[in-house]
């Protein structure tokens, strides 16, 4: 594998930078201490299992929630709260307002903030629409529309305020996983064209892949940082590859300490373990180690069936075959 | 024979589908039926079989200063549109009932929309309801005439006072309902205070503050013929309250019918002319109610 160039120039400033961040909710904590860096361009994924924060973290970002402790700042400006620079896409459809049809819908933005005129607004809210490939439904109202459809005005009208950076609150989740493989695909088509800055908050370790070009994994009850990993090289196409799995094995391992139950990895992503923290690989090792643990990984997978999806048959066959499988990562990891 | 049940394989298929086939239209429904789909003609049904009843329950007792009949009742009330005396009291009525349902809806968005955005408003809203909600109108008509002499102020604050709370309170209950993301998006685009309550608050609460604001007419309706009955004549001038007392005094029981009907038909005029066009162009339209 090519050498990997995992620090950016250190000329450029990260865009939104959370430092030390604490968020409580009712004095309950829901983020401990938690930093990150997201530069301009960057595909940053917050991942982890329900309850660590995730959803917390981006609603800061956005400035719905004010840290306990720790700061967040865009170019230097600290977050004070809500702003059309940051524009969220929800999870929920509601998100979009019922009376207003696609077109009002995309429009309204950008005439709250007296950005443009209702022509201009008009004519960039067609712009887009197209774009996320919904024209001919600029006259619909949102309760016709089907999920995917209502999820795509929602990012058209994000994209159309052309915010200094994009944050996605699982915008796919509710989708069936057809519209939601669709929907990533043209996530990532959208970025290729037009570059924008994404945080994208979701629990699927597949999708955290697809979708990012870097992961920040979370462990739950409170959230911590438990690894910041590259996944720029996976696209839809990888997805299923060796170096794929590996990867899903890798963040299955980190988030759960170990695989001791292999379920599909995005099912395994949303149930609750607590991490066992005895054999904790640093973040920075496991950066450098991403093709390593890949092949071996692979091969052994490999004569149990092929990818997470044999796991189950590999069980039933073999009980001793899934504690095999769970000690390759972390054999791997201390190898490198 | 083995006890775990094993499906057989099978040969594996493709097809590739075929042009979509034109739907199959379905035959015109017998006539009968297609005529039982329309609510109107069902609600006339209805009508028409408690006239019936009506008239003939009258013809039985066969009593007229208890129970006129249909036909009577009628003709009393062609009678009063035709001398001009029962649209002059309607008209009455209606002005003063505007004015009141007006004020009092004015007074109820200026409450919600302070509930709305602060905290305090919140508690304001929440403490006078509860005191003033179960308070009766007319128990405040002494004090309204006290107040403000017997004449149109004192009709006024008692509608405004029917009007106010449980509006305010359908409102309110309303903004709250309002999803929890419709308002972090109205906020993420710097909404705040008063531009999000009209940009995002009220057309997303439309369907309680509609249903509020048909409860607050039918209230205003209520407490003004209450109110007229009570004290009957402002500076001459009676309503349609009026009306019905001074015909009951007078044994006029057909009158006293016709008042009622005019009661009755504005109320279904108002329903079936104001607040059901104006839910089917909004929250029926836009999905929010079915």
């Amino acid at each position: 594998m090519a050498f990997q160039v995992v620090r950016p120039a250190p000329a450029v400033a990260p865009l939104l930078k959370a430092e030390n961040v604490s968020l409580e909710y009712d004095a309950v904590r829901a983020t401990h201490d938690v930093s990150f860096d997201v530069y301009r361009g960057d595909r940053f994924v917050l991942l982890g299992p329900s309850g660590c924060g995730k959803s917390s973290l981006l609603k800061a970002a956005g400035g719905f929630i004010k840290p306990v402790a720790g700061r967040i700042s865009i170019d230097g400006q600290q977050v004070e709260g809500p702003g059309p620079d940051r524009i969220v896409v929800f999870q929920e459809f509601d998100q979009l307002p019922p009376w207003k049809t696609v077109r009002e819908n995309v429009m309204f933005p950008l005439l709250m903030t007296k950005r443009l005129n209702r022509h201009q607004a008009e004519e960039r809210a067609r712009h887009w629409i197209a774009k996320v490939g919904l024209a001919g439904f600029e006259n619909a109202h949102p309760h016709t529309l089907s999920g995917g459809m209502k999820q795509r005005v929602a990012i058209a009208r994000a994209l159309a305020m052309q915010p200094e950076v994009l944050l996605m609150d699982e915008p796919f989740a509710a989708l069936d996983a057809l519209t939601r493989r669709n929907m990533q695909e043209e996530l990532g088509r959208l970025w290729e064209e037009l570059r924008f800055t994404l945080l994208f908050v979701t629990h699927s370790i597949e999708e955290a892949l697809v979708v990012g070009n870097r992961i920040l994994l979370l462990s739950p009850h409170p959230g911590q940082v438990r690894a910041e990993l590259n996944s720029h090289q996976f696209g839809l196409s990888s997805a299923g590859s060796a170096e794929f799995q590996a990867a899903t094995q890798r963040i299955h391992g980190l988030l759960f300490g170990g695989v001791d139950e292999a379920p599909s990895a995005s099912e395994a992503a949303t149930a609750r373990i607590t991490p066992v923290t005895s054999n904790v690989i640093p973040a920075q090792a496991g950066i450098q180690s991403a093709g390593g643990p890949a092949k071996s990984d692979y091969r052994l997978r490999g004569n149990d069936g092929a990818g997470a999806g044999a796991d189950g048959v590999a069980a039933r066959a073999d009980g001793h075959g899934m504690r095999a499988d769970g000690n390759v990562p972390r054999v791997a990891e201390k190898t490198s | 024979m083995s006890l775990v049940l094993e499906p057989p394989i099978r040969q594996e298929y493709e097809y590739t589908p075929a042009a979509a086939s034109p739907r199959i239209a379905p035959g015109p429904a017998p006539i009968l039926h297609r005529v039982w789909q329309q609510t109107w003609l069902r609600k006339a049904l209805i009508l028409a079989v408690l006239t019936i009843v009506w008239e003939a329950a009258a013809r039985w007792q066969h009593n007229d200063l208890l129970l006129p009949s249909f036909l009577q009742t009628a003709s009393a009330f062609i009678d009063g549109i035709a001398s001009g005396e029962l649209l002059d009291r309607v008209r009455i009525s209606l002005v003063v009932l505007l004015q009141g349902y007006a004020a009092g809806v004015l007074a109820a968005f200026v409450l919600t929309a302070l509930a709305a955005s602060t905290r305090l408003g919140r508690d304001l809203l929440e403490t006078l309801t509860s005191m003033f909600n179960p308070l009766p109108a007319i128990a405040l008509l002494p004090l309204a005439l006290l107040w403000f002499g017997l004449g149109k102020g004192s009709l006024i604050f008692v509608i405004v006072h029917a009007v106010l709370w449980p509006l305010a309170l359908g409102a309110y209950a309303g903004f709250q309902s309002v999803p929890e993301t419709l308002r972090m998006a109205g906020r993420n685009y710097g909404l705040s205070g008063l531009r999000l309550v009209l940009h995002i608050l009220v057309p997303a609460a439309l369907p309680s503050i509609l249903s509020g604001l048909k409860i607050g007419w039918a209230f205003a309706w209520r407490t003004l013929i209450a109110a007229e009955l009570v004290f009957g004549t402002t500076s001459g001038q009676g309503g349609l309250g009026w009306y019905i007392f001074q015909n009951r005094n007078e044994l006029y029981t057909d009158k006293v019918f016709a008042g009622l009907a005019a009661v009755i038909l504005i109320g279904l005029f108002i329903e079936n002319v104001v607040f059901r066009p104006l839910e089917s162009m909004t929250v029926r339209r836009w999905g929010m109610q079915r």
